[in-house]
């Protein structure tokens, strides 16, 4: 009998021929987990999908790996549409992946949809009611795992931006079934005692599972009642959890919480300053005004020479009496050179005139006599002359 | 805090009123020299709270149904 041997590359096309006809193995359905994931500039991914006993290396061409809506990464829980098929250049089989979703994430998202718009349409996330994160709270409170990362950046970037600041841990568990009941008991325990005057509540990065507790309605409802202010900061900036949308402030990320908490104390002290600067810029130049108009009163005439009004209604004053004056002198000389008129004509009808020309005047008891029927014989009369006086009897 | 517990929201406000009374410049005299006392002591007293601040980490942990407050050991400082 004698031998025909195969040639490797016939064996694989054969086996490659004999998987091909298998229909279960062109359109196989699995589950696993993704690891060693490598994402080949070429477009195409490479990885392997297991579980807790066996592996299968998977690839999944660019063609394909355009209508994924998430970004495999290593320690994903997936499903895999594809066809098993044979490397033949490496004697391997290996699933060709269609197509890929999370494993699970379905639910979720759907929940996660659905609580979205219940509490939207309830105004849980109206912006009328979220509250004022306090410029300069006295006290942070801090809702985390007091292990990881994500306190200790709160803390570094809240210790660098005020040296002073104090900050109340209240460690919560941020992932798993207790966690949501956890985190609505430490935001009403921090209500109820005052404990601080801002809450943080955050965690780092992970899955939608792991973020999950902060997609809860007892939270969003814990953290829509809260009296305290509060920041989220839940997973990484592409993340959004219903608490991000409750909370009075969504911060990107812890750190971004702690600054968004925390007021840059030397911002603060600046502010201060240039508060103490304007009062003082105010009042000087309110002092300078008042100083000017101060000048400016002095200035005017009333200040610079105050007699001058007073003297100046004093020459008028002399002028009036002066005026007066002239008046009564004017009106006295009239009055003189009338009366000296009056006396002449008085002087040129004096009856005394006559007398000097040698006419004499009789008088009888007193009365001038003007006719010589009026005198009878021993009538007593007087006769007057210019230089004097005569009695006289009648024959 | 104590008496000096004064709101820094409301004190920053009166700050920037102040500020805008006293440079308006209508005040008489007397009232801008009150006003300027005023808005440097509240000032003064609004540095006095950052510098009195005085830093604390802590832990708030129940022990035996009690809350405590304990310093939180940063591993990192």
């Amino acid at each position: 009998m004698e031998y025909k041997p195969i040639s490797v590359t016939e064996l694989n096309m054969y086996v490659k021929e004999k998987f091909q006809q298998d229909e279960f193995l062109n359109n196989v359905l699995v589950k696993g987990e993704i690891s060693n994931f490598k994402h080949h500039y070429t477009g195409h991914m490479y990885f392997t999908l297991k579980d807790e006993n066996s592996l299968i290396k998977c690839v999944m061409f660019k063609t394909y790996t355009a209508n994924l809506n998430f970004i495999p990464k290593d320690g994903m829980k997936v499903v895999i549409l594809g066809t098993v098929s044979v490397f033949e250049r490496d004697g391997v089989y290996q699933i060709y992946a269609k197509a890929m979703k999370q494993d699970g994430i379905g639910d979720l998202y759907a929940e996660y949809e659905r609580l979205k718009a219940k509490l939207e349409n309830e105004g849980l996330f109206d912006a009328s009611h979220k509250k004022k994160i306090p410029i300069m709270p006295k006290c942070i409170g801090v809702l985390t795992s007091n292990t990881g990362a994500v306190i200790r950046d709160i803390i570094n970037v809240s210790t660098r931006r005020n040296p002073n600041v104090y900050i109340k841990l209240l460690p919560v568990p941020v992932q798993g079934k207790d966690a949501a009941p956890k985190i609505v008991s430490a935001i009403s325990l921090m209500n109820e005692k005052k404990l601080a005057d801002v809450i943080i509540v955050a965690r780092g990065g992970g899955s939608l599972e792991d973020l999950w507790p902060f997609n809860e309605e007892i939270v969003a409802r814990a953290i829509y009642d809260s009296e305290i202010p509060i920041i989220s900061a839940v997973g990484h900036e592409t993340d959004f959890t219903i608490a991000d949308f409750v909370a009075d402030l969504r911060a990107p990320t812890p750190s971004a919480a702690a600054e968004l908490a925390v007021a840059n104390i030397d911002d603060v002290k600046e502010r201060l300053h240039i508060y103490n600067n304007r009062y003082k810029t105010a009042l000087k130049k309110k002092v300078e005004l008042m100083r000017l108009r101060f000048e400016k009163c002095m200035k005017s005439r009333a200040f610079s020479n105050p007699l001058q009004n007073i003297n100046e209604q004093y020459m008028l004053l002399d002028k009036k009496v002066k005026g007066i004056e002239n008046a009564i002198k004017i009106k006295l000389k009239d009055s003189r050179t009338k009366m000296v008129k009056e006396i002449a004509r008085i002087d040129a009808l004096s009856p005394l005139k006559t007398l000097i020309r040698g006419y004499s005047i009789t008088e009888l008891n007193g009365k001038i006599v003007k006719s010589s029927k009026s005198l009878k014989a021993n009538d007593q009369i007087i006769l007057k002359f210019i230089d004097g006086e005569n009695r006289a009897k009648i024959l | 805090m104590g008496k000096e517990d004064i709101n820094f929201e409301k004190a920053m406000e009166n700050l920037e009123q102040i500020a805008n009374e006293l440079e308006k410049g209508d005040l008489d005299l007397d009232s801008s020299v009150a006003k300027f006392e005023e808005g440097m002591k509240l000032s003064k007293k609004c540095s006095e709270i950052l510098e009195n601040a005085e830093k604390k980490i802590t832990i708030l942990l129940q022990k035996d149904g009690e809350l405590v407050e304990e310093d939180f050991e940063n591993d990192e400082q």
